[in-house]
């Protein structure tokens, strides 16, 4: 692998379901570009993809912030949504507060949280209700032994 | 087999331009959840699908999907193609149902070997 650290930013617009996922593609270009196997991008890019779906889906707008490193990719995205009231139950495979539109492009089905904590090694989840949600996590880049 | 083979199968359309036919195809993974890509889908494998939408895309490109087959004669907006063909990846469409889809191309040897969702 090659390349320093390095860190940038990327700004998520609620409902812009056009430009959805051009930050979790440009992300994963990045990580390709540094020689990063590509079984750990795919773990990445997915849990990235996930993560900036659900900001786009239930917030105004959110801030994907990250940061690679020769040995860790991390990201911290901090939305301005209406915050999770019970984050163990938002953990729950299938449970969803999506509303119909969403399902019919085919997210929104609650699977979203449970499968970017099964693609990452360490995942933390904060939120006040009526402000916001951060979703910070991260992902070792050497093959695990 | 490859995309080419998939595409006499199916007697399917090829919408992206420049779509590589050649490329070698040995699983697939239908769905119109793209949640359920994500999470259990196999890398460089088929989409078969009746979702048209440019998340579609974005999906297979994320899960490092190969080719993408739309059913029962949907067709994406040329914004979508052209967001495949961005990202190389082929599209094909049939006018065959999901059902008959699968069951076409399993039994001419395809197969999902899908993650074990456990």
């Amino acid at each position: 692998m090659t390349g320093g650290a390095d860190e940038g930013v990327y700004f998520i617009t609620g409902k812009d379901f056009t430009n959805a996922g051009a930050a979790s593609s440009s992300l994963k270009k990045l990580l390709e570009d540094r020689g990063v196997p590509a079984d750990i991008v795919r773990r990445f890019s997915i849990a990235a993809f996930e993560a900036e779906m659900n900001a786009i889906i239930y917030a105004v707008a959110g801030m994907m912030r990250y940061s690679i490193t020769r040995d860790m990719v991390k990201v911290t995205l901090q939305d301005m949504g209406p915050g999770i009231p019970d984050i163990s139950l938002a953990m729950t495979e299938g449970y969803s507060t999506a509303p119909d539109y969403i399902r019919e492009m085919g997210f929104g089905s609650g699977m979203g949280l449970p499968n970017i904590k099964k693609n990452v090694d360490h995942m933390t989840i904060t939120s006040v209700v009526g402000e916001g949600t951060t979703l910070e996590f991260d992902i070792a880049l050497s093959p695990s032994p | 087999m490859t995309l080419e083979d998939i595409q006499t199968i199916l007697n399917a359309a090829v919408l992206a331009r420049r779509a590589d036919l050649g490329v070698s195809i040995d699983r697939a993974y239908c769905a119109d959840l793209m949640s359920d890509v994500l999470a259990f889908s196999v890398t460089n494998s088929l989409l078969i699908t009746g979702l048209t939408n440019a998340q579609v895309i974005r999906t297979a490109e994320i899960a490092d999907i190969r080719a993408i087959v739309f059913v029962q004669s949907k067709r994406p907006d040329m914004e979508t193609i052209a967001l495949a063909e961005g990202r190389k990846i082929p599209l094909l469409a049939t006018q065959l149902s999901m059902f008959d889809t699968c069951g076409k191309l399993y039994a001419n040897g395809l197969r999902s070997q899908s993650v074990d969702p456990a």
